[in-house]
């Protein structure tokens, strides 16, 4: 009973959210939305009782969007609304309904042929939530997380190395004596 | 779920809500004679004896001002960034077992609303997120000082949350549990088995990633008056302005508890003195600790935030999350 309210309130919540985000002209209506959409998914874990990829979501998608907000503050003016460039509305109504309805396709079809089955189910006496992940990471799933893992160290070096690069030498500085040395 | 269960948890979270929203009130008060008293005045001393009534003035002045929502702010984003402070430092206190177990007309009471066996992650996660209220009433105030306060909140948040992450997995190794009921349960045996002096180096770090998320006064750059008038909040009037203070002054109540718990035993009771009583001096001496150093350091620049974070503390934490596995195993 009270799964059920609470399942269709963060149902409600969310899919309200994310509508927010997508239909709002305003870059700060839009990114506040997401936020909270993101934050009221992780009520449907909670009612799963994966508590700890709930809480994940809260911090991950917490910081995540935090980051996007940067972006935002950078490059936009938040407070007013986003002028759209669209040159052609029927390509882009096309293209978006074609995408949706892929997505739907490639969600439904292992359901409809009833292929999801869990390899590990979640129900082990004695076994908390976070032992059940520690278990399927490092067992069936270890190759991939190392593999992930080593990407998103790719991911941070590189990223290192392009902000970084000449970080040291003072770009104005560098002008400055440019100049001097084509009037010398 | 049984009707006993639902009056019971909601019986517990308006008490919660009521004493702490009562004791951040309160340490308004307390803070304003503490860093008086440091810096030899009298503090507020006209309102009621020794001005402990200082308080309901405040109350009153907050709630009957004028509530101003500027020209050219975004209104809806501008009304709710308040809410979200006390909001998430509430609800992170869902997942804090406040005292030991007793019992009232034999019935078993467990002071803690919801016992999730990941306790710990949740009142981190929580009470970060609670950092999206100065980022939106910074973003939607459209007033430079608020929005370069809220430039300063993705900083800060960014800085210290990978500290206080990386510094809280080292005794989470040693325990092997995330929930806060267990991680209290470890340290039983008195003062010896606190994790304080296993892991000393980790609470320094929690403690310190702690002054940053409270925005307590080493790190308070996001309002520094100084710098940025008052950051997110200053064009905050009357309860709005309040509800800030009041999201700051419980998640000092929530540090103060997270660090008490993990690190110095908890709610374990000490020679004569019962748990209960414990867990409420250890909390009080960290509020106090807070003030203490408010009246004792000076601020410090953002990038000196950002340095101290990235380039100090976060290897010191994974160094010691090293030395830890290595012990461990």
């Amino acid at each position: 009973m009270f799964e059920l309210i609470a399942f269709y309130t963060f149902s409600i919540l969310t899919i309200g959210m994310f509508c927010i985000v997508v239909f709002s002209k305003n870059a700060l209506y839009a990114m506040s939305a997401l936020a909270g959409g993101m934050i009221f998914i992780s009520g449907f874990f909670f009612l799963l009782e994966a508590e700890f990829l709930g809480v994940v979501q809260i911090i991950v998608y917490s910081g995540a969007v935090m980051a996007l907000y940067a972006f935002g503050m950078m490059f936009f003016d938040t407070t007013r609304d986003v002028k759209e460039n669209i040159n052609n509305k029927k390509i882009l109504y096309t293209l978006s309904i074609l995408s949706a309805i892929l997505i739907v396709v490639i969600l439904c079809a292992p359901i409809f042929s009833a292929n999801i089955e869990a390899i590990y189910p979640a129900k082990l006496e004695g076994v908390g939530n976070v032992q059940m992940i520690g278990l399927v990471l490092f067992t069936k799933y270890l190759i991939p997380f190392e593999l992930a893992a080593v990407m998103l160290l790719v991911a941070m070096i590189s990223g290192i190395v392009l902000v970084s690069k000449r970080m040291d030498a003072n770009l104005t500085e560098d002008e400055q004596e440019h100049i001097e040395g084509e009037t010398i | 779920m049984d009707a006993a269960l639902i009056i019971e948890t909601v019986i517990k979270a308006v008490l919660v809500l009521a004493v702490v929203a009562g004791l951040a009130g309160f340490a308004t008060y307390v803070e304003r004679k503490i860093l008086a008293f440091m810096q030899r005045r009298l503090g507020p001393m006209n309102v009621g004896p020794h001005g402990i009534l200082q308080l309901a003035a405040d109350g009153i002045k907050l709630f009957t001002k004028e509530d101003l929502v500027p020209q050219n702010a975004v209104a809806p984003i501008f009304k709710i960034a308040p809410v979200i402070a006390p909001v998430c430092a509430f609800t992170a206190m869902a997942a804090v077992p406040f005292f030991p177990e007793f019992t009232v007309f034999g019935y078993k009471v467990t002071p803690i609303i919801s016992d999730i066996n990941i306790g710990i992650l949740f009142v981190l996660g929580v009470a970060s997120a609670g950092m999206y209220a100065p980022l939106l009433a910074g973003m939607s105030s459209s007033n430079k000082w608020a929005l370069i306060g809220a430039a300063r909140t993705v900083i800060a948040l960014l800085s210290f949350e990978v500290v206080s992450g990386l510094a809280l997995l080292a005794p989470i190794m040693m325990i092997g549990s995330l929930s806060l009921i267990d991680i209290n349960d470890y340290q039983v045996g008195g003062v010896g088995s606190w994790l304080i002096w296993s892991q000393p180096v980790a609470f320094i770090l929690f403690m310190i990633a702690g002054f940053a998320e409270t925005n307590r006064t080493p790190f308070d750059l996001i309002e520094y008056e100084a710098e940025i008038i008052s950051g997110y909040a200053t064009d905050y009037s009357g309860m709005r302005w309040g509800l800030f203070f009041i999201g700051e002054y419980a998640n000092m109540i929530t540090v103060s508890l997270l660090v008490s718990l993990v690190f110095l035993g908890g709610y374990n009771p000490l020679w004569i003195i019962p748990g209960g009583i414990m867990i409420l001096l250890k909390v009080s001496f960290f509020i106090f600790l807070f003030l203490w150093v408010r009246a004792a350091w000076p601020h410090i620049r953002p990038d000196q935030l950002m340095w101290l974070c990235w380039k100090v503390l976060m290897p010191l934490a994974l160094i010691n999350i090293l030395i830890t596995g290595i012990v461990l195993i």
